[in-house]
């Protein structure tokens, strides 16, 4: 049996097909998100990977901004939900949750069964998101698979200290302006997010193993940044990305089994 | 009074409202005087001596639910008010401006033509009382000195311990009576005594008959949805001291039982869950937050607002009624805040709360996020939290929003196995 899970975020658009609750036969990420071409591309990427269309799909359960624009879905179940249904499959031992998406940063209290116990979200603020990395990354000109690295490198942490994103890249400028190494900035930047994201992960009182999900736990840079802010170990979610249409899949694959 | 017969409560609520204003037009009119005041301060002194009741708040309210704020939320702007003043004031001191624009020149301003809230008169004196928040001072000074008329001031002292202690009293009666002398120097005549004592009799059976109606919100399921209870507010705001107000609840109520008695609920048997908002509506988008919530089978029963009016007191008794002012909720301790949110949770049996974060409203939001872990803490109630504001409709995201409900609504759900 198949279950597809999309996930339609601000950023990007996320399609994962599994087959009998358990393996996962596509995850394919558009870096498009909701209003744009992406949800269509991702699907026709997914069917392409699997060589399955959606009269083999069981049930579908879309999630994210854009859940209620795929007609055939099922079912919409927030993202909030859905990150925990992924992470808790990839993770069983995942207790706190931080997803960084495009436009939300999302810190998830889960209990032992994986279900959501709290959650907290960013202000209506584009700080601390994966946007607030898009213009930085424009700013620096440094691409967003890189910034990672030049963070690596780093000597010293800059202060990037505004909350407004525009004023944050001002700041970014006058660093540049004033030669202060992009490496060295980028661990600024980094820092940044992180404290945000710090700032809603303690409410739920960090109990670990803390998990990371979505698109921007893959720099490696912030990770690093929230966890030297945390002091604990913070783990990356395999695929980080998908995980949220992991999730839905795999809610899409419950109900398949309640149909039955 | 015949017209009022067979009249449901929703059309007394908008014959009483609209007749109020358009008194308070006419009265002006006619050289009455007319009163702007804050939205909980005391309405019996004006109401014995006979004086019109406007509240700015309440009117900032209609105007941003009939989408109005923001056009005079940009001209507040324009003329130089920050946009982190409360939205409610910086609506009504850019109406204030249009109305002494038109008095000046004789001429309707566009804004002022085209603000689809209800009209009112300009006032010939100020009442607040700093039991909401201390905001409401400077705003209705400002009113007060731009258009060079009276201000009365209440003062109630922050309520850190319980009981309200006696000089609390005491410092709150003699306010009232230098209030009432205030009145008596404006008007030109004494203050009359025996109609006080009916004027607080009428309140108290508008409270009473207020408190009967939001009573039925605990019925499970309940006949009355929450957003009603955010629309019939208006006439426990401006007519208290009025039997408009007894007549409409008592109507709202005998409805609303009547419907429970017949086993029927607010959504036609689509109550799925109960839940609380804690805060102010979003006006402008009262119809997006109700239809999110109902589309998730979301009953909203529980509020604190509603019990804000809930003002008690015995007749009679100048200082039982300062203290009825004064424990009005937002004037009291986070302990005793925390005590009132789960006690609604608890009464109205809501498996789930909303805070809202209103970038207006400091005083309500930035206690709330310490509140909300509290309570969640004591009643294991989960809760969200969501940005947004009363009036300002550039401080609110739906998607955001209906995201955050489904998630609470997901939880309840699995709370509920
Ligand atoms: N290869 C990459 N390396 C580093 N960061 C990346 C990479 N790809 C994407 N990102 C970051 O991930 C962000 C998008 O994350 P994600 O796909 O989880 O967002 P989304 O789900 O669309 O958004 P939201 O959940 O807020 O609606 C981008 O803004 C970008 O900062
Ligand atoms: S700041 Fe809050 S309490 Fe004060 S007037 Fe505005 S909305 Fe009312
Ligand atoms: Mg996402």
């Amino acid at each position: 049996m198949y279950t597809m899970g999309i996930d339609i975020g601000s950023a990007s658009s996320k399609v994962v097909i599994l087959k009998d609750g358990n393996d996962i036969v596509a995850g394919e990420v558009i870096q498009f998100g909701t209003g744009s071409s992406g949800p269509q591309r991702a699907l026709e990427a997914a069917f392409e990977k699997s060589g399955l269309s959606f009269a083999d799909m069981t049930k579908v359960v879309a999630t994210g901004y854009g859940r209620f624009s795929v007609e055939q879905a099922d079912k919409q179940i927030s993202e909030i939900s859905c990150h925990a249904k992924g992470i808790h499959f990839m993770v069983p031992t995942a207790r706190t949750i931080i997803d960084i998406g495009g436009q939300d940063a999302k810190a998830i209290k889960l209990d032992k069964r994986g279900t959501v116990s709290q959650f907290f979200m960013n202000d209506k603020c584009a700080a601390g998101t994966g946007r607030f990395l898009e213009v930085m990354s424009r700013v620096l000109e440094v691409p967003l698979d890189q910034m990672a690295e030049y963070d690596s490198r780093a000597t010293e942490v800059v202060s990037v200290s505004s909350t407004c994103t525009v004023f944050a890249e001002s700041e970014v400028i006058s660093h540049l302006s004033n030669e202060i190494p992009k490496e060295n900035i980028i661990a600024g930047v980094h820092a940044s997010v992180a404290s945000k994201a710090c700032g809603l992960a303690y409410r739920t009182g960090l109990e670990e193993d803390i998990v990371m999900s979505g698109g921007v736990a893959q720099n490696a840079g912030v990770v690093r940044a929230i966890s030297r802010e945390l002091q604990k170990n913070v783990i990356v979610a395999p695929n980080p990305q998908i995980i949220g249409a992991l999730g839905a899949a795999l809610f899409a694959y419950d109900e398949a089994m309640k149909a039955q | 009074m015949s017209e009022l017969e067979g009249m449901t409560a929703k059309q007394k609520l908008a014959y009483y409202q609209e007749k109020m204003y358009q008194d308070a037009l006419d009265g002006k009119a006619k050289g009455e005087l007319v009163c702007w005041s804050s939205s909980i301060a005391p309405c019996e002194f004006c109401e014995v001596m006979g004086i019109h009741m406007i509240y700015p708040e309440n009117h900032a309210a209609a105007v941003g639910a009939k989408h109005g704020a923001l056009a005079m939320i940009e001209l507040a702007e324009r003329r130089g008010y920050s946009l982190d003043i409360c939205s409610y004031a910086r609506i009504n001191l850019a109406y204030m401006d249009l109305l002494v624009e038109e008095a000046k020149t004789g001429v309707t301003p566009k804004e002022l033509e085209e603000c689809p809230g209800p009209r009112i008169p300009l006032p010939d004196v100020i009442i607040t009382c700093n039991n909401i928040c201390n905001t409401l001072l400077k705003w209705y000074e400002n009113l007060a000195v731009e258009l060079n008329i009276p201000y009365i001031i209440i003062d109630v002292p922050y309520v850190h311990h319980w009981p309200i202690p006696e000089y609390t009293k005491e410092y709150i009666a003699d306010q009232f009576e230098y209030a009432i002398k205030q009145l008596e120097d404006l008007c030109g005549k004494p203050f009359d005594r025996q109609k006080f004592i009916e004027v607080q009799e009428q309140c108290q059976r508008s409270v009473n008959a207020w408190d009967r109606a939001m009573g039925m919100a605990c019925t499970v399921p309940s006949p009355l949805n929450g957003f009603d209870m955010f629309n019939f507010m208006a006439l426990i705001v401006c007519a208290r001291a009025k039997y408009a107000a007894e007549d409409t609840f008592n109507t709202l109520a005998d409805e609303l039982e009547a419907k429970a008695a017949r086993g029927e609920d607010a959504f036609k048997g689509g109550e799925k869950f109960r839940i609380a908002w804690e805060g102010i509506a979003c006006w402008p988008y009262l119809s997006h937050t109700y239809k999110s919530l109902k589309s998730l089978g979301c009953n909203m029963v529980g509020s604190t607002y509603p019990g804000a009016w809930s003002i008690h007191y015995t007749v009679g008794n100048m200082k039982e009624m300062g203290a009825g002012y004064c424990k009005m909720y937002s004037n009291t301790c986070l302990d005793h805040k925390v005590d009132v949110i789960s006690d609604v949770l608890t009464s109205t049996s809501s498996t789930g709360i909303t805070y809202h974060l209103n970038r207006s409203c400091k005083l309500m939001s930035f206690l709330n996020v310490e509140t909300a872990e509290i309570v969640k803490e004591r009643t294991g109630v989960p809760y969200v939290s969501f940005d947004g504001d009363q009036t300002d409709p550039r401080n609110f995201s739906p998607a955001q929003f209906d995201t955050r409900v489904q998630a609470l609504a997901e939880i309840m759900e699995q709370n509920k196995k």
